[in-house]
Formats: C-alpha cells, sequence, structure tokens
C-alpha cells in the first residue's frame, strides 16, 4: 500500500497471519478429511461407510446422540427455569444467586463425575451406600455409571451456557412490550405464554444448541462414569481405538471418520444458531438494561429461594467437598472419619514426579498457549478488522472454524499433522499440546480481540499516522493500548480453559508430558481413586486461585476503559 | 508554505468509480474548502492528499513533491501535513497534553521545545487549564480544540480539515468557524477544508470548490464568485435557497412556460435574457432577496403574483409566492417591510420585481 519499508509491516503482519492460520488450523483440518475420504490415495466412501455401521462405533454414534439430546432437554429446562427466577421475579439475593449458578463454569465437568462417581457408583457410592444402610435395601438405589446419570452429570455443569443466554435475553428485554400487553388486559400468565416466551425463544434454543455442541463431542464425563460400564460415545470411543491399539494409523483413521461426523453436526449445530440468533434479533430486545417487569413470588418466594440454594449445594459444594474430602483419605472406601483422615496424599502431590510433572507441566503449557494465542490472535483480528486485503474472509473463516471443532478432532489433526509427516515430529513432546491448545483457542482471542478492535475507529490510527508515527509506531501507542484490556481477557479466556484441558491432552500426552487433567484421569484409571481426588483437589484450588486474581484483574482493567467509553 | 495539487486523479472503490480525472490546486497560504453533498467524494480527496489512499491514476503534489501517483505513495507519516477528522479522533487513553504533544514526541522534538510548542498550541485554541483532563471529561468543542490543537502542533504548512464541525452544536459551530480562521490568519497556513455545510464554506474560504454528486468539481472561485455569479444550475441549486422560473423564448421575450393555468405561457418576464442567449427555453434563476415585491399587481414592469404562505422569521419575513404555475420563495428584511407598510397577507395579489436574474440554458449552464 505504502512505500518502501513500510509495504513490510503491513504485509509481515498478513502473511504471517495467513501462515499461522494455515499450518495451525487448516494443514489439520485437510488432513483429517484426506484421512478419512481417501484410502492408498483413493477415494473410499465404502470404507467409511463400513466402518460407521460396525456395531461397535454404531453404538457410540447412537450413545452420543442419546447423552446429547437428553443433556441439552435438561440444561434447557433447568437454564430457562433458574434464568427466568433470577431475571423476572422477586427473589431474595439475587445478584447473588446470579453470580452462584455461574459456579458450575468453574467447577472442570470431570472432576465433577469423579466426585459424583464417589458418592454414586453403585458399587461404592457413599450416598448408596448410606441408603442401603438406612433404609435396609438389597442394592444401590441409583447407578450413576450409566446413560442416565452421564446425562444427569453433564446437564449440571453445562445448564449455565442457557441460564447465561435466556437471562441475558429476560433482562434486556424491552418491559413495554410486556405493559402494553397487561394494559390490553393479558393476565401475566398469559403475557408469559404469548409474550415473553416467544421473545426469548431465540436465546433458549441458541443456548440450548451450544449445550448440544458442547455435550455431542464431550469426552470427560463420559470417559468417567461410562468407560469402566463400556458406555462409549464417539470422543471416548476415539480415544479407546486409539489408546488400545498404541497409536496405529488404523485406529487412527477411525478416529477421523469418527470426527467427521462431530464436524459435520457441529457445523450444522452452528449454521442452526447463527440462523436463530439472527431471526431473535427483533428490535425488541434493547441494548440498554431497563427494569423488567418482575413476578411477585408471594408464598413461594422462600420456598424457591431454599430450592435453589440446594441445588447450588449440590451440584457445586456436595462434590467439591467430596473431591477434598477423598483426597484426604487414607484408603478409598473408608468412611469419613477423623481417624481415617491423611494430608499425606496431599502432600506426595507435590512429590510424586507424575503429578508434580503434571501441574508444571499444565501451567507453563497454558501460560504459553495464552500467550502465544493471544498475540496471535490479536495480530490476525488485526488484519480481519482493520486492513484493505483481498481475501482475508479465509482468515476470518480460518480463525473461527476451531470453535466449531471438537477438542477430539483438534487433537487428531495435530497427531497426522506433527507426526513427522511434514519432517517435523512432535509426538511424545509438550510442544504437541501446546499446538494443539493455540489450534483449539485461537477462535477465543480473534473473538475477544476484533471486538475490541472493532470499537477502535479507524481514525485514530489515521490521526497518528497523520502526526508522523509509522504504521509500527501507531500500533504501539495508539492501538495497542486501547485493545489492551481485550487482550487481557483473551489471555484470561484462554489460560482457566487450558489449564484443566482433558479431551485434547488426553490423546496426546506422552510419559512426561501428562498435564493436570490427563494425570486426574489416568490415576482414576488405575483405581488410584484417593490420589486422583488430591490432585482434583489442588486443581480445583489454582482454579478457584487464579478465577480470583483475574476477577480483581480485570475488575482494575475495566476501571479506566469505563471512563474511556464515557 | 506549499501548493496542494491533483491532476489526472481517478479513485474506484470495487466497480464504483468516486473520481474521475479530477484536477484541483490550492495555493499556498489560502483556505480553501470542498463543497458538496455527502457521498460525493470530497473526503476520498482529502484522504489522498493525507495519504490514507492512493490514486488508481494521476498525482497528488504538495509543493513541487509528486507525493502519490498510481505506483508510489508516500506514507501519510512523512507528509507533514495535520489532519483533524469529522470524529475529531482524539485518542482516549491520552490527556489532552499528551495528545497534542503526540507529534512532537515522534518527531524527538527536545523536552524544552516540545512543553513550550504544547503550550502554546493550548493557549491558541483556548483550552488552558484543562492540559491534564482526559477526553471524557471535555465537551464535544473542547474535544474538537483538541483535535485541531494536535495538527497545528507541528505547525505543519498544510492542514486538512473533515467536516469538523459537523458534530458541535450550532453556536459552537459558528464560534468555531471563527476561530478556524483567525488562526490561519496567524498561521498563514494552507488550509484544505471539507464540508457539506455551505455556511461553513461561505465564510471562511478564500477560495472554494463545489462538487456534484459524481465528484465532478462544478465550480471554483471566492465565495463572492460562486454565490453570486454561479456558472450552472448545480452550483446555484447547493448554495442558498434557490429560485427557478422555466421559460420560452418567444419574439425575443422570455415567458413563463411552467404548463400552469390557462393564459400562463402569455406571463412575460419582465427582463430579458443576455444576448448571448441561443436556447429557445430554459431557466431564470434567483435568490429569495432579489424578489422585490409591489403592493399593486399591476404595476409596470413587474408579474402580477399571489401570496400564499408568508412566515415570520424574525429579522426576516419569508413569503411562499405563486406566479403562472411557479412556486417561488422571497424575502425581505421585517424592518425595512414595516417601515415601507409591505406586509402582505395570504391569499393577496402583488407584484414582483427582480433584481438580480441569471439565466441558465437547457444544459443547465449560465449565460450572461
Amino acid at each position: 500500500m505504502n512505500s518502501g519499508k513500510k509495504i513490510n509491516t503491513a504485509n509481515l503482519v498478513l502473511i504471517f497471519s495467513i501462515l499461522v492460520l494455515v499450518i495451525v488450523v487448516a494443514v489439520p483440518v485437510i488432513l483429517i478429511f484426506i484421512t478419512a475420504f481417501f484410502e492408498n490415495g483413493k477415494f473410499n466412501i465404502a470404507g467409511v461407510m463400513k466402518i460407521l455401521s460396525d456395531p461397535d462405533t454404531y453404538q457410540a454414534l447412537l450413545n452420543s446422540v442419546i447423552i446429547a439430546a437428553g443433556v441439552t432437554l435438561v440444561s434447557t429446562t433447568i437454564g430457562t427455569f433458574f434464568a427466568w427466577l433470577v431475571a423476572r421475579t422477586d427473589l431474595p439475593f439475587k445478584k447473588i444467586m446470579k453470580a452462584l449458578f455461574l459456579v458450575p463454569f468453574m467447577l472442570p465437568s470431570f472432576i465433577g463425575a469423579l466426585a459424583w462417581k464417589v458418592l454414586l457408583s453403585s458399587r461404592a457410592g457413599y450416598i448408596n451406600k448410606l441408603l442401603i444402610a438406612m433404609f435396609g435395601l438389597e442394592k444401590a438405589p441409583i447407578d450413576i455409571m450409566s446413560l442416565g446419570g452421564i446425562i444427569a452429570i453433564e446437564s449440571m455443569y453445562l445448564f449455565p451456557f442457557v441460564f447465561l443466554q435466556v437471562a441475558g435475553a429476560l433482562e434486556r428485554m424491552d418491559p413495554t412490550l410486556e405493559e402494553s400487553a397487561r394494559i390490553s388486559g393479558a393476565g401475566l400468565g398469559t403475557i408469559t405464554r404469548r409474550i415473553t416466551l416467544p421473545l426469548v425463544m431465540p436465546s433458549i434454543l441458541a443456548g440450548a444448541l451450544l449445550v448440544a455442541l458442547y455435550s455431542l463431542s464431550h469426552f470427560g464425563v463420559p470417559s468417567i462414569l461410562g468407560t469402566e460400564k463400556g458406555i462409549y460415545n464417539i470422543p471416548t470411543k476415539i480415544y479407546e481405538r486409539i489408546y488400545a491399539s498404541g497409536g496405529s494409523f488404523g485406529a487412527i483413521r477411525v478416529g477421523t471418520i469418527l470426527s467427521m461426523i462431530l464436524v459435520i453436526a457441529a457445523a450444522l449445530i452452528l449454521k442452526l444458531q447463527d440462523v436463530l440468533l439472527k431471526k431473535g434479533q427483533y428490535q425488541i430486545i434493547a441494548g440498554k438494561s431497563m427494569r423488567p417487569m418482575v413476578l411477585k413470588l408471594r408464598g413461594l418466594k422462600i420456598p424457591l429461594l431454599i430450592i435453589s440454594v440446594i441445588y447450588i449445594a449440590i451440584t457445586v459444594i456436595l462434590p467439591t467437598v467430596t473431591i477434598f474430602m477423598v483426597g484426604g483419605l487414607k484408603t478409598y472406601g473408608l468412611p469419613f472419619a477423623a481417624k481415617s483422615m491423611t494430608w499425606d496424599n496431599y502432600l506426595k502431590i507435590f512429590q510424586w514426579k507424575m503429578t508434580r510433572d503434571a501441574i508444571w507441566n499444565s501451567i507453563y503449557l497454558s501460560l504459553g498457549a495464552a500467550f502465544v494465542t493471544m498475540l496471535a490472535g490479536t495480530m490476525i483480528s488485526y488484519v480481519i478488522v482493520k486492513m484493505k486485503v483481498r481475501g482475508k474472509f479465509m482468515l476470518q473463516f480460518l480463525g473461527v472454524l476451531p470453535f466449531s471443532l471438537p477438542g477430539t478432532v483438534i487433537a487428531l489433526g495435530v497427531i497426522l499433522t506433527w507426526s513427522g509427516r511434514f519432517g517435523v515430529n512432535l509426538y511424545n513432546t509438550p510442544w504437541i499440546i501446546f499446538v494443539a491448545y493455540i489450534a483449539r483457542y485461537m477462535a477465543f482471542s480473534i473473538k475477544s480481540n476484533s471486538a475490541s478492535l472493532s470499537q477502535v475507529s479507524d481514525s485514530l490510527e489515521e490521526a497518528s499516522r497523520a502526526c508522523g508515527a509509522t504504521h509500527w509506531q501507531s500500533l504501539k501507542d495508539i492501538v495497542i493500548p486501547l485493545i489492551k484490556p481485550g487482550m487481557i481477557s483473551a489471555f484470561f479466556l484462554i489460560f482457566l480453559p487450558a489449564l484443566r484441558e482433558l479431551t485434547t491432552s488426553v490423546l496426546l500426552y506422552g510419559p512426561t508430558t501428562r498435564t493436570i487433567g490427563v494425570a486426574i484421569y489416568a490415576l482414576n484409571e488405575d483405581g488410584e481413586t484417593v490420589r486422583a481426588a488430591a490432585l482434583a483437589s489442588v486443581a480445583l484450588l489454582i482454579i478457584f486461585m487464579g478465577e480470583a486474581i483475574i476477577r480483581k484483574f480485570l475488575a482494575q482493567l475495566d476501571k479506566p476503559r469505563a471512563k474511556v467509553e464515557e | 508554505m506549499a501548493d496542494l495539487q491533483l491532476s489526472g486523479v481517478s479513485k474506484s472503490y470495487g466497480t464504483r468509480k468516486v473520481l474521475d480525472g479530477l484536477d484541483l490546486t490550492i495555493k499556498s497560504g489560502e483556505c480553501f474548502t470542498l463543497l458538496g453533498p455527502s457521498g460525493c467524494g470530497k473526503t476520498v480527496i482529502l484522504r489522498l492528499i493525507a495519504g490514507f489512499e492512493t490514486p488508481d491514476a494521476g498525482t497528488v503534489s504538495i509543493g513541487s513533491k509528486v507525493v502519490a501517483d498510481a505506483k508510489h505513495a508516500l506514507p501519510p507519516e512523512e507528509r507533514h501535513i495535520g489532519v483533524v477528522f469529522q470524529d475529531y479522533a482524539v485518542w482516549p487513553h491520552k490527556t489532552v497534553h499528551e495528545n497534542i504533544s503526540y507529534p512532537l514526541e515522534i518527531a524527538k522534538t527536545s523536552k524544552e521545545k516540545t512543553a513550550e510548542a504544547v503550550k502554546k498550541a493550548i493557549d491558541q485554541v483556548g483550552l488552558k487549564g484543562l492540559a491534564n483532563r482526559y477526553p471524557y471529561q471535555l465537551s464535544g468543542g473542547q474535544q474538537q480544540r483538541v483535535a485541531l490543537a494536535r495538527a497545528l502542533v507541528t505547525a505543519p504548512s498544510v492542514m486538512l480539515l473533515d467536516e469538523p464541525l459537523t458534530n458541535l452544536d450550532a453556536n459552537l459551530r459558528e464560534e468555531m468557524r471563527f476561530e478556524i480562521k483567525e488562526l490561519q490568519r496567524k498561521t498563514g497556513t494552507t488550509i484544505f477544508y471539507v464540508t457539506h455545510d455551505q455556511e461553513v464554506a461561505l465564510a471562511i474560504s478564500d477560495r472554494m470548490a463545489i462538487m456534484d454528486e459524481e465528484g465532478k468539481i462544478r465550480q471554483t472561485g471566492t465565495p463572492d464568485e460562486v454565490y453570486e455569479q454561479p456558472v450552472n444550475e448545480f452550483v446555484h441549486q447547493f448554495l442558498g435557497i434557490p429560485n427557478y422560473i422555466p421559460f420560452e423564448i418567444r419574439d425575443g421575450s422570455a415567458f413563463i412556460s411552467a404548463g400552469g393555468p390557462k393564459g400562463a405561457a402569455d406571463i412575460r418576464i419582465p427582463a430579458a435574457p443576455p444576448a448571448a442567449f441561443r436556447d429557445k427555453a430554459g431557466k431564470a434563476a434567483c435568490r429569495p432577496m432579489d424578489i422585490r415585491m409591489e403592493k399593486n399587481a399591476e404595476a409596470a414592469d413587474t408579474l402580477p403574483a399571489k401570496v400564499l404562505r408568508l412566515s415570520l422569521l424574525g429579522p426576516i419575513i419569508d413569503y411562499l409566492v405563486e406566479v403562472g404555475g411557479v412556486q417561488l420563495r422571497a424575502q425581505m428584511q421585517t424592518e425595512e417591510a414595516t417601515a415601507r407598510d409591505m406586509i402582505i397577507a395570504e391569499g393577496d395579489a402583488c407584484g414582483l420585481r427582480f433584481t438580480n436574474l441569471m439565466w441558465f440554458g437547457i444544459d443547465g449552464e449560465a449565460v450572461r
């Protein structure tokens, strides 16, 4: 665009952005397609069909669908109900309750699953044992290690997706729409049914689809509650095949074919969501917060509050406490009594090489990946939002593509790309996990950075150029200071989930490159429930601390920004 | 000091050709306004001069130096031009002082000189005492002054202003436009000012150019020239309130041809087109203030008209009158009208006299 060396600043950014996305995203995805559909260089749809109709894989597909459908139904119901309760009733302590309903987001679902296994497995579940003793039952009344159990536990941790969407829509909805219905003589029941519900339906559906997307490709809960009993969904089946064959190409190929199903399903779900959300943007939902009409709960006020509190206690506090308690047991299966408790397990976590390595690996991998992905995402967003170049829609597409790729699929793509095919073999090194994290979280970074970049008016940058600043100086002095909050939130949006990542890491780890998630998972697999729980406790502490620090940090960051936007 | 020159400049966005072979010269030290309707490409011209856009063809020169042609372009930072944007573009994360000192920091000016220049710029735009405020603590007008001071602080030989007053309220706008003019007189900077606001353009320009929707410049001249002697209908109707009387020539006289009521064609305009007028028909044009009204509709050399509407706009009385199916706006000073007992009621007949009729041919060009 400009003369001399300035061409390079702009073009360098452009070329580097394309390179990053092609290497990190495009190549792995293309390789998955090729591996799935081509055998010995020939297009082979019959082979694909054969694998899909194999009873073993077919059952996994079916389970995935059943689990996803169940989880979507349950989380949508719970999420919508609590959203309505918080947004549209006079429930006491609404603000605190709203925050509490989002806490399940913080608790990694596989750690939750681990806790519930301890409490409700048919063999040794503490609650089951208690119920048997109390009522003199023949056998355990509840078996959490079943399809129903998986659905219940996943729903517990995924319902905030619906809750957030619906509560947001209910709060932003123009209250005059309901008021005018009321003036026209409609009762509250009629208004809810005929006005409110249709208006927030797109948000409910959008939240539901997000849950479906996550659940369909969810690894953690089914792996902990299902694998032992032979219940597989697609991601756990892929893992089982690859693990059982020691990472053979045949198994990877089956994996890629199953992955294609996930990719296609995800693409359809996201497309549907896009359509729904666009349709949902009637102008009725104003951007500003207004005071919505509130239903007086009267006599139901206290009972509903108690129900909400109990729900949170059961889904968040009970599993967390369980994990900490089990982590302190001398041997799994002992009753929770002072004499069977010890600090030993916690100390051991920091002494054993395996667990110490896992903690260290997770910390530096997620810090590193968050940092690199934040920077790369900033650069790519800059190209997408600010630069006038042809073909940038490709960047946009590649940048948000990983968002629709399940972790399992990304892991497979990374294996195919970085196992020596292109002269670089990262298998069994931490780098392969690092690359996978970058691919997996790039979309987060691009979304966050694009949002803040699009708020920086072009003229701010042009003004600095007119003042004599080079392109680079104007980026450094004007653009980056203005988007810093977006960059930092991108960093944490990546760092926190990466810290507890399981789905992708579990397919990529080597003997010395376990992450926290993998280590907990492996210990549980080996029947080392107590140690798994101790490590999980440590992980929870790290996560809670991380969240606390970040909240404080982001709150501080928001202050000067809020001023700027006034 | 430097002339600004665009020669044969073309610019397209996709298939839309915004500028086609445009020539424009702004003389050193003058305040030049480019006036045109929204979306006519006037901002593109400013951006071409600033270096935010590159021409597809033609050259852009500052002084004797070609800063851009189809192949090469000097980046904006090497053109040493001050730019003031419509949305101010004041950096929200910098204080007033930091905003204004930034160009000097970039130029690696010494601390003492920077402090001095910033102080002077702050004084010039009347922002004394606000140096440590952040933009969010300033009003729109104050932010606009920061933008102006930032553009001024390096004493550039050329300043480009893109609708800098549009976002201000009417009073502030009036005040600021005099200040800009005053600043330009003091500093001798060449100013290129882009606007769609004719009042600003007429008030501050040494010379101005009127651009049409197709990105063509229709007239260049002093404010006086373009207002009093528009070379075509476009310029005439763009500035001020235009009145047009369509006519046809019969026997060397001009008759109204509005297709109005019967007999309208028989109304002769009490003035003759200039000798150079060759077309069979055309339009006679005038401003509302160029119409003198008579209570006597039969008075000699007047057009017989009827008052349709009378509105009192404070110091001015505004009439809507009709003659032979043509509606015209006429204005007179309220004071003068009362003194001469010239207030004519709605529905009453009157006579119209023209003090300054302009004649446009069929092609819309003025004939004198």
